[in-house]
C-alpha cells in the first residue's frame, strides 16, 4: 500500500507529462488528479490504521560504496504518516482545484497547450515530496529534498515567457542550494562519524555524537552541535528561514494552487520535518537546538513585521508563511517535536486555504493581485469570503481561552491551539526571547490577516479611477516600491473587473470547504495527541517507557520536561497570544475600516521605517551588493586576468614563441597539410619509443 | 575467445583502414557510405564489447582478458582489464555510435572524419586496456593526432590556434611522463604494468643537489606522471586549453573530448599515481586538493560570466573534474568510486551538454547565448533534453551526476573538511551557472527573428540523445550498476595504498629518532 501511495503521483506525472498527446489533456488532469485521490485514500488509510510500530520497506539499493551502503526505502513511523496525509490531502485538493484555476490562462495562446505540464509537475512535485517524507536515510531524503526543489523551479517558472518568474525560479533554486551545501555537509559529516547515514543506526549513535569533537575548518566542534547547525543550514533554505528566505516572495510568480501546495502546505515544511526527524539528534545538541529556536522566532517576527505593509494579496501570505514555519522552528527548538508537527499539520490546511482562497478572488478580479484595487467583494463573492474568513480566523487563533481546563480541549479554530501550544512551549523552555517574539509576532499576524480582509472583502470597490485607491487613503501614497508590478495602467480595469467579479467554479469551492474542515477542527481534534496529553502524546508516536534514541517517531530526552512546564503554564502566558490576537484586530479595524486614512498618515509620519518594512528589510537588495555582483566581478577577472593574462601568459610565454611559428606555417598552408604534420609526429613519437626501449631495455 | 579485448580495440581500425583504401570518390554517394561504414563498426564495436562487460567478473582479483604476445623489438603487446578500466572501455564503445551520428551534418572531407574518429577510437580502447607502459605510452600520446586534426581540420574560425595550443599542452606534459617510464623502466627492469603495480618504488629520502626530497624516487616519478595528466583531466591552472579546444572543435570533436579523452587523464592517477607512487600520493595529497578545490570555485565563477555556450559547459567541465582529482586523492573507497563514478556520468552529461549545443549550432550557427532566446516557444522536446542534462550537470539526485559529486565529497571530508567545505559550494555555482545559461538560451519569449523560424530535434538526433537519457536516469537512480563492479578493485588499491603508506610512515620514524 506504501508504495502505491509513493508511485501513484510519479505515474500520474510520467504519463499525463509525457502521454497527454494520446490521452489527451482532459485525460491526463484526469489521471493525475483520480491517482492523487487514490494515494490521499491509501495515505488516510494508513494513518487510521497504523499502530505505531516503525516499518521499513526496502525497494531498490540506492548508493552503496564501502561502508556505505544505502537503499530506496520507505520508513513508516507517525512522523511519515503525519506527513502523508498533509501531502496527499493538499496535493489531491489543489490538483482538483486546478481544473478550474487552469482553465483560462491569458498567458497562453489558444493553440499553446500547458494543462498537461502543470498537472505533471505538480504529481512530479508530490513524487517527490512523498520521498522525502518516506526516506529511511539522508540520501534518499536529499533526493526528495532536491527533487521538490526542482519542482518547484518549474512550477515557479511555469509561465516562462514572463521574465520575473524566469527570475524567480533561479532564485529560488539557487537560494535553496545555499541550504543544501549545509545539508550536503552535515550528511558527509555523519557518515564520517558514524559510518552509516541510516536513520536507524544515526539515531541510536546520537548520545556517543554528544560526546565526540569533530574538527571541522577552523576549530574543534561537539559533533552533536556541528551537525545539528548543518542540518538545520539546509532547513533554513527550504523553510525559508532569515537570511536564506527571499526566494520565497519571489517564488509567488508560480500560479496560485503552486503557491498553495508546495510554498505554505508541504514543500516550505520539509525543514521542520527534518529538524523532527532528527530529534534524537538535536535532543543531544542544546546548542543546535537554542539555535533552531532563536532562529525561528526571528523569522517569525522578522516575516511578520514586513507583511504588515505589503500589497500584493500573495505576498502577504507568502510572508505570514515564511512567519509561521518560524513559529515551527520555534517549537522544535524549544524540544517539543510534536507541537511543531501539530503546527505543521494545522497550517497546512489553513494556509493552503488562504492561498486557494485568495486564488479565488484573483480569478474573480481577473489576475489582478493588488489589493488596493480590492474592496467590498465580500457581496460578489460570498463562498469566497466566508472561506477566507474561517482561514483568517484560524490563522489568527481566535478561541476560547481556558477553556481546554473545562472540555479537556480547547475550543477554538485550529490555529488557537497549536499556535498557543507553541508560545507556551516557548515560554516554558526558558527562552524570553522567543516567547515575546512570537507573541509580538502573533499581534502582526492577526493585523496583517484582517488588513487582507478588511481591504478585500470590505469598504468600497476601488480601482474605478486611478486615483480611487489614494481617494481611500491607503498606504499606498509611498512610490519607489520596486515590488508593484502592476503599472498604473492597469488601473484602469479596476472598476470594471470588481462588476464582472464572479465567484469561482464549483472545483475551486470544493477544495476550500474540505480545508475548511481541517481549519476549524484541526486543531481540537489533535490537541491531545501532539501536545495536550502526555500519555495520548506517547502512544502516538510510540514514545517508550524509557526514553530511547530512535525508538518512537520523535525523541524527548529523559532531562526535557518543557511539556510538562507549558501544562504548567502561568496563566498570563497563556493569555498573551489572545490578547495579542485581539490587539491586531482592533488596530487593523481602527485603521482599514474605522479610519481608512491613517494608514497613509501613518506611513508618511514614519516613513524611514515604512520604506524599510516595504523593502523587506532591504534583503534583495544588500545579497546583490554582497554575493551576486562580485561574483558576477571575481568571474570577470579571473576569465581575462587570471585565465588570460597570468595563466595563458605565463605557459604560453614559453609556447606562444612556437605556436606563432606554427600559425604562419599552417595559416599559409591548406588544412590538408595538417595530415603531414601530424604523421610526421606519429612516427617520430614511433622512433623515439623504439630507441628508448632498444637502449633502455638492453638487458 | 582469447583476444576479445584486442578485437573490440582493432575494430574501428580495421574499419577505418578499409574506409581510407577502399573507398574512393568524394561524392555524396561515397560520403553517405563512409558514415554508415562508421556506423556499423563502432555498434559493432559495442556490441562485441558488452560481451567485455557481462563476462566480466568484479570479484576476481587482478586483470581479465589478458592477452600477452610479444612484439617488434623485444617490445610486449599486452592487453587486460579489471575493474577500473573495464567501464572506461564500455563508455568509449557506448559513446561512439552517438559521436559518428552526431557528425551525420558533416559535409567537408567526410571519409577522412570518419577515420579520425574510427582511429582515436582505438587509440581511446587502447589507453584504457594497455598493460605494458610502452604500449599504453604510444595509445595515449597517439590519441592526440586525430584529435588534433579533428580540431584543426573541421573546427571553427581560430581553429589552427586552437589545435596548436591543444597540441602542445597535452604533448609537452607528457614528455616528463616518458622520462618517468624510462626511469621506471630502469628501476624495475620491467615495463608490464602488473608487474609495475605490485614493485614498490622506493619512497626513502633522497638526496639531490642538496636538496632532501621527502618521497624519494616515488615523488619524483609522481611529479612527472602528474604534469601529464593534470594537463590532460585537466586541472587548475593548466585548464585553459580546453575551452580554446572546445570552443573550435567541432561538436562531435567536442564530446570526444568531453566525454572521453579528458578520463584519460583520470583513468592515469588511477592506474600509475596512485598504486604505483601511494607514498608520494599520500605527501602530495594536499597539492591535489587545494588545486581540485580552486578548480571548482574558480572555474566555476569563470562560468558564471561566459557569453559562449561551449566555453561555458568546457569550463564546467574542468569544475566537474575538480571532483574527480579530489576524490582519487582522498584514497578512500568513497572518495575514489566516486571519482570513477563522477568520470563515467560526466562522459554522458557533457557530452549530452555538447550535442545539446551542437543542435541550436547546427541550426544557427552560432554559439553566442545572447543570439538565443525563447527557444521552449518553437522547440519544446529540445527544451526538455536540455533541462534535463542541465539538471543532471548541476548534479541533482535521481540522475548520475549527483552520485559521484556526493561520493567524492563524502570522500574528501574524512581526509580534509576545509577541502570538502570549499568544493561543496559548488553545488551552489553550478547551479548558478547552469539554469543561468538554460534561461537564456531557453526560456523567455521567442522575440529574436532569426529564430522564428527555427525547428525542433529530427529523429536522428532524438535517437542520438535517447541512450544518453536512459544511461544518465538509471545511474543516477542506481548507482550499483557501476560500484558493484568499481567496488572490490577500488577496495584492492585503497588496502594496499594504505599499507604501503603506512610501512613508509613506519620505516620513516626510526630514522628520525635516530636522528634526535
Amino acid at each position: 500500500m506504501e508504495q502505491i501511495i509513493l508511485f501513484a503521483p510519479l505515474v500520474g506525472a510520467i504519463v499525463g507529462g509525457f502521454g497527454w498527446r494520446i490521452i489527451s489533456e482532459k485525460g491526463a488532469q484526469a489521471l493525475t488528479t483520480g491517482l492523487l485521490f487514490l494515494a490521499c485514500a491509501l495515505s488516510w488509510i494508513t494513518f487510521l490504521t497504523f499502530d505505531g510500530t516503525t516499518k521499513h520497506i526496502e525497494i531498490l539499493r540506492f548508493i552503496s560504496s564501502g561502508s556505505l551502503d544505502t537503499f530506496w526505502a520507505i520508513r513508516l513511523d507517525r512522523l511519515t504518516a503525519i506527513m502523508l496525509i498533509v501531502v496527499t490531502s493538499v496535493s489531491a485538493l489543489v490538483h482538483l482545484y486546478s481544473w478550474g484555476y487552469m482553465a483560462h490562462d491569458e498567458n497562453w495562446t489558444a493553440e499553446e497547450p500547458y494543462k498537461a505540464r502543470f498537472f505533471a509537475y505538480l504529481s512530479f512535485f508530490t513524487f517527490a515530496m512523498l520521498a522525502l517524507v518516506t526516506s529511511d536515510n539522508l540520501v534518499q531524503m536529499f533526493f526528495g529534498w532536491e527533487g521538490v526543489g526542482v519542482a518547484s523551479y518549474l512550477l515557479i517558472g511555469f509561465y516562462y515567457k514572463k521574465p520575473s518568474a524566469n527570475a524567480a525560479a533561479i532564485k529560488a533554486f539557487v537560494v535553496n542550494r545555499v541550504g543544501d551545501f549545509g545539508f550536503a555537509l552535515g550528511i558527509f559529516a555523519l557518515f564520517f562519524l558514524v559510518d552509516s547515514i541510516d536513520f536507524d543506526t544515526v539515531f541510536s549513535h546520537a548520545p556517543d555524537l554528544a560526546k565526540t569533537n569533530l574538527t571541522f575548518l577552523w576549530t574543534q566542534w561537539n559533533a552533536a552541535d556541528l551537525i545539528g547547525v548543518l542540518l538545520f543550514v539546509g532547513a533554513s533554505g527550504k523553510s525559508a528561514q532569515l537570511f536564506l528566505h527571499t526566494w520565497l516572495p519571489d517564488a509567488m510568480e508560480g500560479p496560485t494552487p503552486v503557491s498553495a501546495l508546495i510554498h505554505a502546505a508541504t514543500m516550505v515544511t520539509a525543514g521542520v520535518f527534518l529538524v523532527c526527524r532528527m530529534s534524537p539528534l538535536y535532543e543531544f545538541a542544546p546548542d543546535a537546538k537554542a539555535l533552531v529556536l532563536v532562529m525561528g522566532a526571528s523569522t517569525a517576527f522578522f516575516a511578520a513585521t514586513v507583511g504588515l505593509v505589503q500589497n500584493d494579496i500573495k505576498r502577504v501570505i507568502a510572508y505570514s508563511t515564511c512567519s509561521q514555519l518560524g513559529y515551527m522552528f520555534a517549537a522544535a527548538g524549544s524540544g517539543v517535536y510534536g507541537v511543531a508537527m501539530f503546527h505543521l499539520l494545522t497550517h497546512a490546511f489553513f494556509k493552503a486555504m488562504l492561498f486557494l482562497g485568495a486564488g479565488s478572488v484573483i480569478t474573480a478580479m481577473h489576475h489582478e493581485q493588488d489589493m488596493r484595487h480590492y474592496g467590498g467583494l465580500r457581496k460578489k463573492i460570498p463562498f469566497t469570503f466566508w472561506m477566507m474568513m474561517i482561514g483568517t480566523l484560524a490563522i489568527t487563533g481566535v478561541g476560547i481561552p481556558f477553556s481546554a481546563e473545562i472540555f479537556g480541549v480547547p475550543i477554538g479554530f485550529a490555529g488557537f491551539v497549536s499556535k498557543d501550544a507553541i508560545i507556551e512551549s516557548t515560554y516554558a523552555s526558558g527562552s524570553m526571547y522567543g516567547f515575546w517574539l512570537l507573541v509580538i509576532a502573533a499581534a502582526f499576524t492577526s493585523f496583517y490577516s484582517w488588513r487582507l480582509m478588511f481591504m478585500t472583502f470590505y469598504g468600497q470597490p476601488k480601482g474605478g479611477s486611478s486615483h480611487g485607491a489614494d481617494a481611500h487613503g491607503h498606504d499606498d501614497h509611498a512610490h519607489g516600491h520596486g515590488h508593484d508590478d502592476h503599472g498604473h495602467g492597469d488601473h484602469g480595469h479596476g472598476h470594471s473587473a470588481y462588476d464582472h467579479a464572479h465567484e469561482s467554479p464549483l472545483v475551486m469551492l470544493i477544495p476550500l470547504g474540505l480545508l475548511a474542515i481541517g481549519a476549524v477542527f484541526g486543531g481540537m481534534l489533535g490537541y491531545n495527541a501532539f501536545f495536550g496529553n502526555e500519555h495520548a502524546m506517547a502512544g502516538f508516536f510510540a514514545l517508550g517507557e524509557h526514553a530511547v534514541p530512535g525508538q518512537g517517531a520523535i525523541f524527548m530526552g529523559a532531562d526535557n520536561h518543557v511539556l510538562e512546564h507549558a501544562h504548567e503554564s502561568p496563566a498570563w502566558v497563556s493569555l498573551s497570544p489572545f490578547v495579542a490576537m485581539l490587539l491586531g484586530f482592533v488596530v487593523a479595524l481602527k485603521m482599514y475600516i474605522l479610519s481608512p486614512d491613517l494608514p497613509a498618515r501613518l506611513a508618511a509620519t514614519n516613513r524611514p521605517l515604512y520604506e524599510f518594512l516595504l523593502n523587506k528589510w532591504y534583503f534583495d537588495e544588500i545579497y546583490t551588493a554582497v554575493f551576486i555582483k562580485p561574483a558576477m566581478a571575481i568571474g570577470r577577472l579571473f576569465w581575462k586576468k587570471g585565465d588570460g593574462d597570468v595563466i595563458d601568459g605565463t605557459i604560453n610565454g614559453v609556447a606562444l614563441g612556437i605556436v606563432p611559428w606554427f600559425t604562419r606555417l599552417a595559416g599559409r598552408a591548406q588544412s590538408g597539410y595538417l595530415f603531414h604534420y601530424a604523421f610526421a609526429m606519429v612516427i617520430g613519437i614511433g622512433v623515439l619509443m623504439t630507441w628508448m626501449t632498444l637502449t633502455g631495455g638492453a638487458h | 575467445m582469447g583476444n576479445l579485448l584486442s578485437l573490440v580495440t582493432f575494430i574501428p581500425a580495421v574499419a577505418a583502414a578499409i574506409l581510407a583504401l577502399f573507398l574512393r570518390g568524394s561524392d555524396e554517394a561515397s560520403a553517405r557510405n563512409a558514415k554508415w561504414l562508421a556506423l556499423a563498426a563502432t555498434v559493432l564495436t559495442f556490441l562485441v564489447s558488452l560481451k567485455l562487460l557481462f563476462g566480466f567478473d568484479p570479484h576476481a582479483a587482478g586483470f581479465q582478458f589478458v592477452e600477452e604476445r610479444t612484439w617488434i623489438a623485444g617490445l610486449h603487446y599486452k592487453m587486460g582489464v579489471d575493474g577500473l578500466s573495464v567501464l572506461f572501455v564500455m563508455l568509449t564503445t557506448a559513446l561512439m555510435p552517438l559521436t559518428i551520428g552526431a557528425c551525420w551534418t558533416v559535409e567537408s572531407r567526410v571519409k577522412e572524419y570518419m577515420i579520425a574518429f574510427l582511429v582515436l577510437e582505438t587509440l581511446m580502447l587502447g589507453t584504457f586496456a594497455a598493460l605494458d607502459l610502452v604500449l599504453f605510452y604510444l595509445f595515449f600520446e597517439a590519441g592526440l593526432i586525430p584529435m588534433f586534426l579533428i580540431i584543426g581540420i573541421w573546427g571553427g574560425q581560430n581553429r589552427i590556434y586552437a589545435a596548436f595550443k591543444f597540441f602542445l599542452y597535452t604533448f609537452l606534459g607528457s614528455v616528463l611522463m616518458l622520462v618517468a617510464m624510462i626511469a621506471m623502466y630502469v628501476q624495475a627492469g620491467t615495463t608490464d604494468i602488473p608487474t609495475l603495480l605490485a614493485f614498490k618504488f622506493s619512497a626513502g629520502p633522497l638526496h639531490l643537489m642538496g636538496w632532501q626530497i621527502a618521497g624519494g624516487v616515488q615523488t619524483l616519478l609522481w611529479l612527472a606522471f602528474f604534469a601529464s595528466f593534470a594537463v590532460k583531466m585537466p586541472m587548475w591552472p593548466v585548464h585553459t586549453w580546453l575551452p580554446d579546444a572546445h570552443v573550435q572543435a567541432p561538436t562531435a570533436g567536442s564530446v570526444v573530448l568531453a566525454a572521453i579523452l579528458l578520463k584519460m587523464g583520470g583513468y592515469g592517477f588511477l592506474r600509475f599515481s596512485l598504486p604505483m607512487f601511494p607514498v608520494a600520493s599520500h605527501l602530495l595529497g594536499p597539492l591535489v586538493f587545494w588545486m581540485s578545490a580552486i578548480a571548482i570555485v574558480y572555474t566555476s565563477l569563470v562560468a558564471l560570466v561566459q557569453e559562449d555556450m561551449k566555453k561555458l559547459i568546457a569550463y564546467s567541465s574542468v569544475a566537474h573534474m575538480g571532483y574527480v582529482t579530489m576524490g582519487l586523492f582522498a584514497a578512500n573507497q568513497q572518495g575514489i568510486d566516486g571519482a570513477i563514478f563522477q568520470m563515467l556520468s560526466h562522459g554522458f552529461v557533457s557530452g549530452a551538454l555538447f550535442l545539446c549545443v551542437g543542435v541550436v549550432y547546427d541550426r544557427m550557427h552560432t554559439r553566442e547565448i545572447s543570439a538565443y532566446g525563447g527557444l521552449v516557444n518553437r522547440m519544446p522536446k529540445y527544451a526538455l533534453v536540455f533541462m534535463f542534462f542541465t539538471m543532471a550537470n548541476v548534479g541533482l539526485p535521481g540522475t548520475s551526476g549527483f552520485v559521484g559529486e556526493f561520493l567524492t565529497l563524502m570522500g574528501i571530508f574524512q581526509v580534509n573538511t576545509w577541502v570538502a567545505a570549499v568544493a561543496t559550494t559548488g553545488v551552489i555555482f553550478s547551479a548558478s551557472y547552469a539554469l543561468w545559461l538554460y534561461r537564456r538560451v531557453t526560456l523567455g519569449a521567442l522575440v529574436k527573428e532569426a529564430l522564428k523560424s527555427i525547428t525542433d530535434m529530427d529523429l536522428r538526433e532524438k535517437v542520438i540523445f535517447a541512450p544518453l537519457v536512459a544511461m544518465t536516469l538509471l545511474l543516477g537512480v542506481y548507482p550499483s550498476l557501476v560500484t558493484d563492479i568499481t567496488g572490490p578493485a577500488v577496495a584492492a588499491l585503497v588496502q594496499s595504498y594504505h599499507t604501503q603508506v603506512a610501512e613508509a610512515a613506519q620505516a620513516a620514524a626510526p630514522t628520525q629518532l635516530a636522528q634526535n
